[in-house]
């Protein structure tokens, strides 16, 4: 497993997630500016993405689409807000419609991608994802109130933990 | 859908209420039992009237409900409204787990066109 830490802040509405690659920093880069790779590793295997325009720099844009089991077309757009090739990446991540519009009515997410070299043949990678809202955050993780209450004893203590 | 729009801004409501260490704490001591606000005052080096506050907001945000004993009014915790946002985060995490996971395949599967390796070396972890 290449993550190796992974920090909820509940009252900030952050999550980063640390990862570690036995890869130079280069090639750990490329995953992010190459589209044919990227494609493959964003969407679900149920739900593969299509990357159709790759601008990665700063006010650039990226625009893919994912396609669901039923045929069912997703399209989701990148504003890239800044580029430090092969350090830092800061984007937003959101919705769009079928011709590539932004869709207002979904929440659009805010990430920042840090690459630090560890070791010439090791990378990190830190992923910190930023939410508008709680209510943008329960939208996007697709989950109601009213759903069955099943979470483990132990995420409370987490989630009440100093 | 304004009944989920509700529900939604709620989350708003708990993570706000729950950004507070004293409000974290009060939480943890009645999810574990009922206290009057009296009772709870005596914990905090404040006045029962901030305490009192405290409370209103975990009121609010449905983290606590308070309900008559006698002449008092005890606080008890809502332990369900704690894990709707814990299961959020967990969701979340889960798709970066996934995510993560596929990144790692791509990252070890050969640089070349992958149609052409038929050795495939490294390509599965």
């Amino acid at each position: 497993m290449s993550v190796t830490d992974v920090r909820k802040d509940m009252s900030n509405l952050t999550m980063t997630v640390v990862s570690h690659w036995d890869a130079p920093i280069d090639k750990v880069w490329q995953l992010w500016a190459d589209p044919r790779k990227l494609e493959r590793w964003w969407g679900p295997p149920t739900y593969p993405a299509t990357v159709v325009e790759h601008d990665l720099q700063p006010g650039g844009r990226v625009s893919y689409f994912m396609t669901g089991p039923e045929g069912d077309r997703h399209d989701g757009w990148w504003r890239v807000i800044s580029v430090d090739e092969p350090k830092r990446l800061d984007l937003q991540d959101g919705f769009s419609d079928a011709d590539g519009n932004p869709n207002d009515t979904m929440p659009t997410v805010s990430f920042t991608v840090t690459f630090d070299v560890l070791t010439p043949n090791r990378t990190g990678m830190t992923i910190e994802t930023r939410f508008p809202s709680a209510e943008a955050m329960a939208q996007l993780t697709e989950m109601g109130m009213d759903e069955g209450m099943r979470t483990a004893m132990g995420q409370i203590d987490a989630i009440l933990a100093e | 859908m304004a009944a989920a729009d509700n529900e939604h801004g709620q989350f708003d409501l708990v993570l706000h209420a729950l950004a507070d260490p004293t409000r974290r704490d009060i939480v943890r001591l009645v999810l574990r039992e009922e206290h009057s606000v009296s009772n709870l005052a005596r914990c905090y080096p404040m006045s029962f009237a901030a305490v009192q506050k405290h409370v209103a907001i975990l009121e609010r945000a449905a983290l606590v409900t308070k309900h008559k004993h006698g002449r008092e009014r005890l606080v008890r915790g809502r332990i369900e409204a704690v894990r709707e946002v814990a299961r959020m985060f967990d969701q979340l995490e889960a798709t970066w787990r996934d995510r993560l996971d596929r990144f790692g395949d791509v990252l070890a599967a050969p640089d070349t066109n992958i149609q052409k390796s038929t050795t495939k070396q490294g390509a599965k972890r």
